[in-house]
């Protein structure tokens, strides 16, 4: 809270007398009468009686109060058997007070709380939908061990409850019961399994909730889901929405191969991370030594790590090479793969900040790389938000920006730091524009960078000067220059910035220790100014390399130094020693006596770094009677030549964590952090996600009146003539451009909405055939946007709706209950064909379509209506064979499943039943026009003369090729004949009378 | 989680001692704005956002998405400014109950439930003043009594049976400039962040359609949940059941690529002297590209360096403060007319003895057009089906500074 608030924090903490005060006028009741008590004694009987009179009102003061306490953090416990009889209190508010008291108290008072625990049992039937879900979401809150059995009951009557809030709130309450008790884990397994088949996209975000609390391992329930998630996910609340996407991440990362094919030696890739940890370690060695090193262990330990990380290094790229080997055969993604990765694209687009993250982190662990490109606009669009998103956006970036500077170059300038930015976003946004320097860019980002060493905000340019410091290590062509900057700002007025800027340039030089006498000089003259202790320890560190190369200066720096060695800090002492023992061994005439004046200092220190440091050191380059051998080497070992340091981004390596969680943001393996695993080098059997699609005939939509075409088409179609003005050539040609557009998304739209066995199509697949299905296809905007209604209605109606859908299918005789593709549109074409009945053609509904609306049209269908549309999985299996789509516009047979629709039933047929199904081929008739064959049965033991179709009723446009009137049909006789219509583009019905 | 000195817990209890973690990270933070959001404890992890002056702080047991957490929290505070008509300490403590009763309905155990202003406000009904004096008189609570159906049906932005006499649908869409403009006048970066406010007002369901003139403007769209996004990819039209009452339609941004109009000039001339206790301050300040609007609401703030201890300026225009403890500098100018510029000149008072500050302060400006949209965004038109009703509907532009930043 603000500080103010902090500061009442400590005054309640203070004394009782005042927390009292102050409660009761903060927690103001309506009538405002409870100010007046002082003690809590007093106070706790009062509401007592409250709570035991008549009134509602004076009741709900009482609850009032005490939820204010709660609230504060107070203790108000003793009052729970006055509460807790309220429990059925038919007044809401004070029920839900009650409960709210209830969830927070029952884990003291356990016994107590049982008594409220039939009130919920009872509820948990209530005909409500809304109070069967409270009364789970309460009786689960209660931490009560002794109810589990009881919890256990009601969320398995729960999550078979035909509401799916209710069994959304069951899945709520799955976790709730894990935590309270984790035995029951397998019981509650199979209740997640069950509900994870759910299709209501209530309960998706839920229960994808809960396996990953209880069994985030189990991924094998995720096989037959797995589809059907992908598909649900746009229509998931956004909360569900970042869940699942995270879940399904980790799924694809161990279902699927790698997409990443000759990528993968780049060392970015989790292949390459053995190696790349050992060369940070190195590095880390090698910043930390340069001002520490001094012994001979120090260096063969280097050494060690040098030679181990070369092994290392040696062995990556073999077993490299063998991977390599083995990618070489053609990568193909899986289907599911692309669907997921397709399905989540929308949602970059959403306002939830968390669930733009969600997508861009799965598009980066599971996307082509080519194709993750996308996520930067999102990800830079949600720089704007507030300080919080930023910090953890920028942090994402940061670690993505290292790997692929590609994917956020365009947007350099948006990471430009303001003033007004807090320091940790200035520093992440330096970090970002480090990460994305290059020859190109680099020098409008020293321009920039110049700004920022001026800013008033002193960390932040002691950072920016770090930056520069990289930059030019990493971009050799400006390390001149950076140079030079960086010593101008040696004579800069602020310690912090100079101090900063020779440890900086102490970095430089070592790596190009040649040409940089003067650098040296004028450092060595700063020693009198400087106070910071990091600079002067880098300064002295610099002349002791290179004593030998400013041989005037160096002694004159001991003396100095030799004088002030007992104020100075210890880390510089440790340097002055250093110094001191260079010295001595390449200059001893003059440096001798300083040194030992230096050890002797060093002897009596303080610090027992300081005093092992000098002993150690004088054992070494004094010559004495014991020294060993080792003091032969003391120039080698003083003197060597010392790996340059490695100018790192903190965020290398930070993306073996999972983006957007919470383990990268604080870069340790946050408690329940779920790792992402490696690409498998075989990708698992993808047909464990096939559905089968028996079980399925479930659900079906209310598909209802199928949508006329919107007067507005035109409206739209021309408005849109900028894009397509190739096709605004004449009305009709641009309407019929948007629409075939539209079928596209339409059929993303049943896949997506849908569940589907068949799904995982892919939408460009065989656009040529898409285009004649799209005449048979294509409708209005309006139906669009039905569309999107009826399919989550779809998922709605649950069960409930099963049994009279059952019913209806049973009757059918097709083989259709195989399938619940409740594509709402192909269930309406067929029936539209199949009523020949008129409809108006101006019924223009958008409003939503709901279940009544359903029954009036379906009434007057005398025919009973097939649950399922198997030319729809013809249109998907042709869809899924995305690669050899292309045969299919080959005028050659293609073999068909020959799912047949019901035409006409035989009931109503007064004995002819006739059955049509969509062969696929090219239309005989026209090229326009898709055939349809149609099998007529005579079921009846008279022969059925002159069949032909009669009256047709066609749409303007609409063309409809018929077939030669049959003369008769023999009893038990049937006949194929076929047809051919020109849909237009639409789903318009073709209506006509046999 | 814990709001301060409020708390709630939905899972066990945790003690309120981990608060202290926050505490101590806060006052290590020489600014709130410098308290990191994510902090790591012992046991815990405390995820905190900063709004309105107030820190709400969530405890995290395990790994979780933190935006996830932030978003939420977001929300939270959105729904307390909307029911209380402001996000303070002073409005929670007045309706702690309120509060509370609206923080069961959004989180269960952790997981967000009903997160939709319309959604809540049909639980809850938000307090208003005859409101609390006809419940105290009658009893009757600000619970509601019907249950909400939205929850249920698969527009869950959007309540049930709304009716109103006067069918209106305002949208205001509103651009800001964001910008940062170096020494020499030249603009370093610009882009434009544009956002579509809706007031819908409409009874039943109405079903809304609004087309632009040039929605190809619109690079970088986030929608409300609402639109179909379908429509916008195939069609580039907004499509959607609006939820009632006030809520974003969407935010955009300008391509990058367009250039941006930057509508006001600033000439600056800051100098401090070497060794003196005195530096000269001067801006004057031009309408550029203003599309012929007038530019009004004009501020400037300058957060001065911390050696200044005091300005002595006169403005042309406007009047002019200057806080010697936060050395920030707000000069309120209000509109430009072009035929006398408005200027703020003066004298500034640096502490004696104190280097003199390397760098001139940046100034930050507000600026407001109204009825333009500086992208030249152009709503096209509205339709509405579903409802038989004729709306009024109306459209509002404005064009304001977002960060917008000179560098002197």
């Amino acid at each position: 809270m603000s500080s103010n608030s902090f500061a009442y924090n400590e005054q309640s903490g203070g004394g009782e007398a005042t927390e009292l005060g102050q409660e009761a006028t903060s927690t103001i009741s309506p009538s405002g009468a409870f100010g007046l008590f002082s003690s809590d004694m007093k106070k706790n009987e009062d509401l007592k009686q409250m709570l035991e009179s008549n009134k509602d009102s004076a009741k709900l003061d009482a609850m009032k109060r005490i939820v204010g306490m709660i609230a504060k953090g107070k203790n108000a416990s003793e009052l729970f058997p006055a509460v807790v009889k309220n429990v059925a209190s038919k007044n809401i508010e004070i029920k839900k007070l009650v409960y709210v008291y209830l969830v927070r108290y029952a884990e003291e008072q356990q016994d107590l709380a049982l008594l409220s625990i039939s009130t919920f049992q009872r509820a948990l039937k209530d005909p409500n939908q809304l109070i069967r879900a409270s009364a789970l979401r309460v009786l689960s809150s209660i931490r009560v061990p002794i109810i589990v059995p009881i919890m256990m009951l009601a969320i398995k009557e729960a999550s078979a409850d035909l509401s799916p809030y209710v069994r959304k709130n069951a899945a709520h309450a799955i976790q709730k019961l894990y935590s309270l008790d984790p035995e029951q884990k397998e019981m509650l397994i199979e209740i997640i399994e069950k509900l994870l088949k759910d299709k209501s996209t209530l309960v998706a975000g839920s229960v994808v909730m809960a396996f990953e609390e209880v069994c985030p391992d189990r991924i094998d329930l995720i096989h037959k889901n797995y589809r059907k998630l992908c598909n649900l996910l746009v229509d998931v609340e956004e909360w569900g929405q970042v869940v699942i996407i995270h879940m399904l991440t980790r799924y694809a990362r161990t279902q699927f191969v790698s997409p990443w094919r000759q990528v993968d030696s780049l060392p970015a890739e989790p292949q390459g991370k053995p190696k790349n940890t050992g060369m940070g370690s190195l590095s880390l060695l090698q910043r930390i030594f340069p001002i520490y090193m001094s012994s001979r262990n120090y260096v063969s330990f280097l050494g060690d790590v040098l030679e181990d990380n070369e092994k290392d290094f040696y062995d990556s790229d073999e077993e490299q090479k063998e991977k390599a080997d083995k990618r070489k055969r053609p990568y193909a993604m899986d289907p599911d793969h692309r669907l997921l990765i397709r399905n989540t694209k929308p949602l970059l687009q959403s306002r939830n900040a968390a669930v733009v993250m969600a997508v861009a982190q799965l598009y980066w662990h599971i996307a082509p790389k080519s194709e993750a490109g996308i996520i930067s606009k999102s990800l830079v669009r949600l720089l704007r938000s507030s300080r919080e998103v930023q910090y953890i956006v920028l942090q994402n970036i940061a670690t993505m920006s290292i790997q692929r500077k590609g994917m956020f170059e365009p947007y350099l300038k948006s990471f430009y730091v303001r003033s007004t930015d807090a320091t940790m976003i200035k520093i992440l946004k330096l970090e970002i524009l480090t990460n994305l320097a290059n020859e190109a860019n680099i020098s409008t980002l020293l321009r920039e960078f110049q700004t920022y060493v001026k800013s008033q905000d002193k960390q932040f340019a002691a950072a920016t000067i770090q930056t520069i410091g990289r930059c030019a290590t990493s971009i050799t062509e400006v390390s001149d220059t950076c140079l030079n900057g960086l010593v101008c700002l040696l004579s800069n007025r602020d310690e912090i910035v100079v101090a900063e800027s020779v440890v900086v340039i102490k970095k430089l030089l070592q790596m190009q220790p040649m040409q940089h006498g003067e650098i040296i000089k004028h450092m060595a003259k700063l020693l009198d100014s400087i106070t910071v202790p990091v600079a002067r320890a880098s300064i002295l560190w610099l002349i002791g390399e290179n004593c030998e190369r400013v041989p005037k200066i160096a002694p004159d720096v001991l003396r100095k130094t030799a004088k002030s060695f007992t104020s100075e800090d210890d880390l510089v002492k440790l340097q002055i020693l250093n110094l001191g023992a260079k010295l001595y061994l390449t200059n001893s005439k003059q440096t001798k006596l300083l040194t030992q004046y230096i050890l002797n200092l060093g002897k009596y220190d303080q610090n027992y770094d300081i005093r092992d440091r000098t002993r150690f050191i004088r054992q070494l380059i004094v010559p004495n009677e014991k020294s060993g051998a080792l003091s032969k080497y003391a120039k080698k070992i003083f003197l060597a030549q010392k790996p340059a340091p490695l100018l790192e981004s903190p965020f290398k390596d930070r993306d073996h964590f999972q983006l957007g969680t919470l383990s990268h943001t604080l870069n340790t393996k946050a408690t329940g952090y779920l790792e992402l695993s490696n690409w498998p080098e075989v990708a698992p059997d993808p047909s464990v996600r096939n559905v089968e699609v028996i079980e399925l005939a479930k659900e079906w939509t209310p598909a209802g009146k199928a949508k006329k075409e919107n007067p507005d088409k035109k409206f739209y179609s021309e408005s849109e003539e900028e894009e397509d003005s190739s096709e605004s050539s004449s009305d009709s040609e641009s309407e019929s451009g948007s629409e075939s557009g539209e079928d596209e998304e339409d059929d993303r739209s049943g896949d997506s909405a849908e569940d589907s066995g068949e799904s995982g199509s892919e939408p460009e697949a065989g656009k040529g055939r898409a285009a004649t299905r799209s005449r048979a296809r294509g409708r209005g905007d309006s139906k669009d946007v039905d569309k999107e209604k009826e399919n989550s209605k779809t998922s709605e109606s649950s069960s409930g709706e099963s049994s009279s859908i059952e019913e209806s299918s049973s009757d059918s005789e097709s083989e259709s209950e195989s399938e619940s593709e409740s594509e709402s549109r192909k269930v309406t074409k067929e029936k539209e064909k199949k009523t020949k009945q008129e409809r108006n053609p101006l019924t223009k509904d958008v409003s939503l379509l709901d279940l009544d609306d359903f029954n009036l049209v379906s009434t007057p269908v005398a025919l009973p209506t097939p649950a399922l549309s198997p030319s729809l999985i013809a249109d998907l299996e042709g869809l899924n064979l995305s690669a050899t789509s292309s045969v299919i516009s080959v005028s050659t047979p293609v073999f068909v499943p020959g799912k047949t629709h019901v035409l006409l039933h035989r009931m109503s047929g007064k004995g002819l039943a006739a059955h049509y199904f969509f062969p696929r081929q090219p239309c005989i008739f026209g090229d326009k026009m898709v055939s349809v064959q149609i099998t007529l049965n005579n079921t009846t033991d008279q022969k059925i003369e002159n069949i032909h179709v009669g009256g047709k009723k066609l749409p303007m446009g609409m063309q409809m090729h018929v077939f030669n009137p049959i003369e008769s049909l023999e009893p038990a006789g049937s006949i194929t004949v076929s047809m051919g219509i020109d849909f237009c583009d639409s789903t318009q019905t073709a209506s006509f009378q046999l | 989680m814990s709001l301060g000195e409020y708390e709630k817990h939905w899972k066990s209890v945790v003690s309120q001692s981990v608060c202290d973690y926050f505490f101590e990270a806060q006052e290590k933070a020489a600014d709130v704005e410098n308290v990191p959001p994510v902090i790591s404890t012992p046991h815990h992890y405390l995820i905190s956002i900063y709004r309105d002056k107030l820190f709400f702080v969530s405890v995290i047991q395990t790994e979780v998405p933190p935006l996830f957490v932030i978003e939420f929290l977001h929300r939270v505070a959105d729904t307390f400014q909307d029911y209380f008509g402001e996000c303070s300490e002073a409005a929670i403590k007045d309706n702690v109950v309120i509060v509370y009763e609206l923080l069961e309905e959004m989180l269960d155990n952790g997981f967000p439930l009903a997160t939709e202003s319309n959604i809540l406000k049909e639980l809850i009904k938000p307090p208003t003043i005859l409101r609390s004096v006809v419940n105290s008189i009658t009893g009757s609570s600000n619970v509601g009594d019907t249950l909400p159906t939205g929850q249920l049906s698969n527009i869950p932005w959007r309540r049930a049976g709304v009716k109103y006499t006067n069918n209106e649908a305002y949208f205001d869409v509103v651009e800001e400039i964001d910008a940062i403009i170096d020494k020499s006048g030249s603009t370093v970066f610009a882009e434009i962040q544009g956002v579509i406010d809706a007031c819908i007002k409409l009874s039943g369901m109405p079903d809304l359609s609004l087309s632009f003139m040039n929605p190809r403007l619109l690079d970088d769209v986030s929608f409300h949940p609402c639109i179909r996004f379908k429509r916008w990819e195939s069609e580039r039209v907004l499509s959607f059941i609006p939820p009632d009452g006030n809520f974003r339609l969407i935010s955009y941004r300008v391509s990058s690529q367009n250039l941006v109009a930057i509508p006001v000039y600033v000439k600056h001339s800051i100098s401090f002297k070497e060794n003196s206790s005195c530096g000269r301050f001067d801006i004057t300040i031009g309408p550029k590209q203003n599309m012929g609007k007038t530019i009004e609401g004009i501020t400037v703030t300058v957060h001065m360096p911390k050696v200044v201890l005091n300005m002595n300026l006169t403005p042309t225009q406007g009047s002019y403060t200057f806080d010697p403890v936060t050395k920030v500098l707000t000069w309120d100018v209000g509109k430009i007319t072009p035929q006398k510029l408005p200027s703020l000149k003066g004298l500034v008072n640096l502490q004696s003895g104190a280097p003199k500050p390397e760098e001139n302060p940046s100034l930050n400006i507000q600026f407001k057009i109204q009825q333009l949209a500086i992208s030249g965004l152009k709503v096209n038109r509205l339709d509405m089906y579903g409802e038989k009703y004729k709306p009024f509907k109306g459209v509002k532009y404005v064009t304001k500074a977002g960060k917008f930043q000179v560098r002197t």
